[in-house]
């Protein structure tokens, strides 16, 4: 039986002692988990290794932890796979970040994500008048809200939240994940509140910097980030919830921006993102930029021609594609979660004969074909 | 090589040192780039969170272009910025997983008569050099190796992840490739925890002090593990963590005055460019320390007398 070596991060609040490391050897098959590695170390080596676990098949959640620092359910990585990323050959795990460590590798899920999810009314609030039987829903919308079903509460995401490392009341990706689970059910009675409570808190919808980490983070494939544009997609597109927090009118100064001069004019976007150069609300955020521009002035790096002038105008398609997309009655989304993705092209039955997108009408709902929630490949085996 | 090139937006509005620089760097590397004068902004995510089908259309429209481009011999697209990487290939990713919608977009491109077809390359500079160029070929280009000078890779998010997205396997690590190239090009790699963190320019206008908490947090990190600048293959992230640094300063309390390099600029000084022509004289920090480090490497090769190139040896391989 192959030997690996666990190195594994040892903490008791309790005891006053600093967090330290050890290392045990276990010997298991390649192919088993990371999760059998601990519990055999556990049974044989050291009875007090704290590790949350139940179901060991990547359904329950329990079991969240870093592993190799990246986090995954440590039933869900095989030894073998483990040992081929670890740096030095020996494979550390660590309980998750964002959150307080109540032991070892256990940490603290209600401080942190139980909270948070609270935070987002994690159930329906059904329209009026209830139905004396069933709703009835379109397949298509409930099967659009089933990558935020697949979440199973591990907390991978939350551990690797970068905006939650420098902001711990960022409602964060699992919750705001949840939040689209309601948010795009069509039973739901509250989705404009839903959406203005969101995008009106300073650490809601537009706290979140597209880092993509909560997208890598999660063993499930439910892509938080991609949930929480959606939301600011519907807050913006369908309900233009003008937010304390500059996220809509940023976006909005963005698209038209880049509508006027094909290329992004930095000097327009910090003002119009506050509502115009000499808005109330502009005034002192510019001022607080003042130092930055008037050194980038010094420097050359900007010019005031180039600030103030736009050398640069969009070319006449840009605008034509603008006024062709803007102008559709629903906006078109392409959930390739849910339609799944094409390996080969097919062959192209007579060129020229047009289709219709099979992507998606939205506004709510994309359309879907084959459903179901695909693992993730592995994560990068490079660092 | 020829290339289809987009340069981006911030290359050429507010860090235009990183579009000078490039264009000094890719003849000596033997790169031919035919820039995309009429393709437009990549959208950076923001155009994608207020209409996919728009951001879709209009990276397929300068797909469209490239691939016109290389239909007249440019071997593939090259951008220089990683969120154009990042938000480029999610479009891609999109267009060619399915027939029918990137048929859709292309009845919309159509009255100009372009046309996306599925499949192109579009490399970062970045993986251009590793991948198509090799570094064995640019470390045998290395004039002046960067010997003792400590860089610190900064990643960024948009051009490591998601992984799959990126083609980021063990084949291909093009989440090491910073880290290769700092060596190939006689410099020492410095780890440090933020690397592949966010700069947290996206939300500077939404939540200031989260964003610049970042940048800073990530710059102090790099000042611990004694590094003497950083590089990145981002020019957003590079506002947030340049030109940023000194409001940044203020929101974490603590002084920083770490140079941050652009790509181009870190292989230009290795290939024996001047550091001003270069644009290091653009930066809100001066790179100072590298500057310096520039101009004593040349003195004492200059005294070295035998005029033989001292050699990129990577760091890996040197004691």
């Amino acid at each position: 039986m192959p030997e690996y070596t666990l190195r594994i991060r040892r903490y008791t609040p309790e005891s006053g002692q600093a967090p330290h490391w050890q290392e045990f050897q276990v010997d298991l098959d390649g192919n088993r988990s990371v999760l059998d590695g601990i519990l055999q170390a556990k049974d044989r080596q050291d009875g007090s290794i704290g590790i949350r676990c139940s179901c060991r098949a990547a359904i329950c959640g329990s079991c969240g932890v870093r592993i190799n620092g990246r986090p995954n359910l440590a039933c869900h990585m095989h030894l073998e796979r483990a040992e081929q990323t670890a740096v030095d050959g020996v494979i550390t795990v660590e309980p998750m970040g964002n959150m307080p460590v109540l032991k070892d590798l256990i940490v603290d899920m209600d401080a942190v994500h139980w909270r948070k999810i609270q935070r987002v009314t994690p159930w329906l609030i059904n329209k009026e008048p209830v139905p004396e039987r069933e709703y009835i829903v379109p397949r298509e919308s409930m099967v659009d809200v089933t990558q935020t079903m697949a979440c199973i509460q591990c907390g991978a995401c939350v551990s690797d939240c970068l905006s939650m490392e420098v902001d711990p009341l960022f409602i964060g990706p699992a919750a705001l994940a949840k939040a689209y689970r309601f948010v795009g059910d069509p039973r739901d009675a509250q989705q404009f509140e839903r959406l203005k409570d969101l995008a009106e808190d300073p650490h809601g919808i537009y706290d979140c910097t597209h880092c993509f980490n909560c997208i890598e983070a999660c063993p499930k494939g439910v892509a938080p980030m991609n949930q929480i544009m959606r939301l600011r997609r519907i807050a913006g597109g369908d309900h233009e919830i003008e937010d304390r927090n500059n996220g809509y009118r940023h976006e909005h100064a963005f698209v038209k921006n880049i509508e006027r001069n094909g290329l992004l004019h930095e000097a327009d976007l910090l003002p119009d993102s506050y509502g115009g150069k000499f808005h109330p609300r502009a005034v002192p955020e510019l001022g607080r930029s003042l130092p930055a521009i008037l050194k980038a002035l010094r420097r050359g790096k900007v010019t005031p021609q180039k600030a103030l002038l736009h050398p640069h105008k969009a070319p006449k398609d840009v605008r034509r594609i603008y006024d062709v997309v803007e102008g559709r009655e629903e906006r078109l989304e392409l959930n390739l979660y849910v339609v799944g993705e094409e390996d080969e092209e097919p062959p192209r039955q007579g060129a020229g004969t047009p289709t219709e997108p099979v992507a998606t009408v939205t506004g709510r709902t994309p359309h879907s074909h084959a459903g179901g929630a695909q693992l993730p490949e592995e994560r990068s085996p490079n660092r | 090589m020829k290339v289809a090139y987009w340069p981006g937006c911030v290359s050429r509005g507010f860090t235009p040192e990183l579009h000078g620089s490039m264009a000094k760097v890719a003849p000596m590397l033997g790169i031919e780039l035919v820039q995309l004068d009429r393709a437009s902004c990549c959208g950076a995510g923001v155009i994608a969170e207020h209409s996919q089908e728009l951001a879709d259309t209009l990276n397929a429209r300068t797909f469209a272009l490239a691939q016109a481009e290389m239909a007249r011999g440019a071997e593939l697209m090259m951008n220089i910025c990683s969120t154009c990487q990042g938000a480029q290939s999610e479009c891609q990713q999109r267009l060619d997983g399915n027939t029918d919608y990137r048929e859709h977009v292309n009845r919309t491109l159509e009255p100009e008569g372009l046309r996306y077809e599925r499949g192109i390359v579009n490399k970062h500079f970045l993986w251009l050099m590793v991948e198509e160029i090799g570094l064995d070929r640019i470390g045998s280009m290395v004039k002046r190796p960067l010997t003792d000078l400590r860089v610190g890779p900064f990643y960024g998010c948009y051009i490591v992840r998601p992984t799959d997205r990126l083609g980021i396997s063990r084949e291909t690590p093009r989440d090491t490739y910073l880290h290769q190239l700092i060596e190939t090009l006689g410099g020492t790699v410095v780890d440090y925890a933020g690397q592949y963190k966010c700069c947290g320019f996206p939300i500077i206008t939404m939540h200031r002090e989260n964003s610049l908490k970042q940048a800073g947090r990530h710059l102090g990190d790099a000042i611990d593990a004694e590094a003497d600048c950083l590089v990145t293959p981002c020019p957003l992230c590079h506002l947030n963590l340049d030109l940023q640094q000194p409001l940044a300063e203020k929101v974490i309390g603590r002084p920083l005055g770490m140079p941050v390099l652009h790509l181009p600029q870190l292989v230009g000084l290795a290939l024996g460019v001047d550091p001003k022509e270069l644009g290091l004289n653009k930066h809100v920090v001066k790179p100072t320390s590298v500057v310096d480090w520039s101009t004593s490497v040349v003195a004492s090769v200059d005294g070295g007398g035998d005029g033989g190139r001292p050699g990129a040896v990577p760091a890996s391989q040197r004691h």
